[in-house]
């Protein structure tokens, strides 16, 4: 689903974000990726969503090579990877069930999937009751919850999420990773980035762990758990 | 390999089949939707229309009235008459001869015949040098016969005064209605100078709705980010700020067509009573439906055109980070 060959990120400035990293996640896998602020792990997640080229190296996502991919074709291709943000990227003016409902509006589904699919995806998220509430009125686990219906709405075969439970306490954490378990369960690939460690080695998947835009142990992530 | 995992691996992001129906109720969608969008902040909404409205007003309101002054020119246009000065040694007899000769004549409707001494005694009458006049031994005004042209028609009026002009008896042809043709070079002139004016009000309609989109690209900044975040592509993301464009050209437009409406209303009366002081039942003809239409045409146009500018200057710099 997801191969990193020799892949290296350097900003303007000279700060090397990666240095020839490469891995593999197998389709259907669950993966933490760990590691210090500042390892890489976001911009790892960033390639992977075309939020940034890599500047050396291949990127390969769903089987597309990305790196070189053409600016007009990049939309076509984020709807195929389903992204959940730390800070949520809710849409305040909008209810919740418009915010799931933008990928859907944006794919041009007719009026009634769209209804159908929400209500679906806010359901399997356990908010079915609050489409019609505005996103500051729900609690941070139940705006997360949101940005990961937002994410899923679209049946994309790929998560990605950047420290989904960052603010959120232990048991509401656990929550949302057990939501990501149950969307690995049905075969969509989720790549999680996270710091926290005991949460991590409780849920017991694979872990590709970054230090200084490299792997801390590469033969893990060439081996994992997942990989038969 | 597993199939398995080739199916994952090959699964999509299904997207609906894009027909022109499909096409067209997206379109629709978002027209309603800016509309909506507008109708939620009245007060910024109806400034922004009324200032485009005024733009437009301007030179739609100024052409009403030069097409009124072109249909003043046009009717009495109709009654041009040519005045042929008779040399002063003509006498009576050839006088009323050549009079005959000019009726005879298929370009010529009607010829009426002024002696030297009627026109004297007209010229008494009406300039008050009456004693001066009756001090001057001769007569010193010549015979005049005015000939009304059969044809109204600019290059037939100017041939028949050039054959006129050609008559040996002919001391002088003048055509009482070269007022009118200055009138009608100086209405052409003015004319022009409304179309450069229409062109400067465009580039500034242009110019505010560029600008008002710009703030509100700018307010949905987010919005836009997580647009592009979750696959819009830059089409779907610029469409509804065309349609933003669009709505205000467009009530503009509505709002220019209101004005004239208004400002013509409000010369009616004074007008109605200066034709009625001529004797005229001259009437105020305003933009008309064909009129009010090319106006709000022009200003949804424009509007979309001034959409279009800041949108391909403003959208490109906002991408997720």
């Amino acid at each position: 689903m997801i191969t990193f060959d020799r892949v290296s990120k350097s900003y303007p400035g000279g700060h090397q974000a990666l240095s020839g990293l490469s891995l593999h996640i197998e389709p259907g896998e669950m993966v933490f990726l760990t590691g210090h602020s500042g390892a890489g792990k976001s911009t790892l997640l960033k390639l992977i969503a075309l939020l940034e080229r890599p500047t050396r190296g291949t990127v390969i996502v769903n089987g597309q090579n990305i790196g070189p991919m053409k600016r007009r074709r990049i939309p076509y291709f984020r709807r195929q990877v389903g992204v959940i943000f730390q800070d949520h990227k809710l849409l305040t003016d909008r209810t919740v069930f418009d915010n799931v409902a933008l990928p859907l509006i944006i794919a041009g589904h007719s009026h009634r999937e769209i209804g159908r699919r929400v209500r679906a995806a806010l359901d399997q998220v356990g908010l079915l009751d609050k489409e019609r509430a505005m996103p500051v009125t729900l609690s941070g686990g139940e705006q997360q919850r949101v940005g990961i219906a937002r994410a899923v709405v679209n049946k994309p075969p790929l998560l990605i999420a950047d420290e989904p439970t960052g603010n959120l306490d232990p048991e509401l954490s656990l929550e949302i990773m057990r939501l990501f378990e149950r969307f690995n369960q049905v075969g969509v690939t989720v790549l999680i980035a996270s710091h926290d460690h005991e949460l991590i080695r409780q849920l017991g998947h694979r872990v590709i762990s970054l230090r200084h835009g490299r792997l801390v142990a590469p033969h893990l992530a060439y081996t994992g758990g997942a990989q038969q | 390999m597993s199939t398995t995992a080739d199916r994952i691996r090959h699964r999509r992001a299904d997207g609906p089949k894009f027909g022109p129906i499909r096409w067209l109720t997206r379109h629709a969608q978002v027209m309603v939707s800016t509309l909506g969008r507008l109708y939620r902040r009245p007060v910024s909404s109806l400034l922004s229309v009324t200032v485009i409205g005024i733009a437009l007003a301007l030179p739609a309101g100024l052409h009403v009235l030069i097409q009124n002054t072109r249909a003043i020119s046009s009717s009495l246009e109709g009654a041009a008459r040519i005045s042929v000065f008779l040399q002063r040694n003509v006498t009576d007899n050839q006088r009323d001869a050549l009079a005959d000769v000019l009726r005879r004549r298929e370009d010529v409707a009607n010829v009426t015949v002024i002696s030297a001494e009627q026109a004297l005694a007209e010229f008494k009458a009406l300039s008050g040098f009456g004693d001066a006049i009756d001090a001057l031994e001769d007569n010193p005004l010549p015979a005049v016969l005015v000939v009304t042209p059969a044809s109204a028609d600019g290059a037939a009026v100017d041939a028949l005064r050039t054959a006129l002009a050609g008559f040996p008896e002919t001391e002088i042809v003048q055509l009482d209605s070269e007022w009118l043709q200055r009138l009608n070079a100086i209405l052409e002139i003015i004319n022009r100078g409304i179309l450069v004016l229409a062109g400067m009000f465009g580039v500034a309609v242009v110019i505010v709705v560029g600008n008002t989109i710009r703030l509100d690209i700018q307010n949905r900044r987010e919005e836009i980010v997580v647009t592009k975040l979750v696959g819009g592509t830059d089409a779907f993301v610029r469409r509804p700020f065309l349609y933003m464009g669009f709505w205000y050209g467009a009530g503009g437009g509505v709002m220019a067509w209101l004005l004239t409406g208004i400002a013509l209303l409000l010369m009616h009366e004074p007008v109605s009573r200066l034709a009625g002081l001529y004797g005229s039942g001259f009437r105020l003809e305003g933009l008309g439906f064909n009129g009010g239409l090319a106006v709000l045409g022009a200003g949804a146009l424009l509007g979309w055109l001034g959409a279009m500018v800041a949108a391909s200057q403003h959208l490109a710099d906002i991408e997720p980070e």
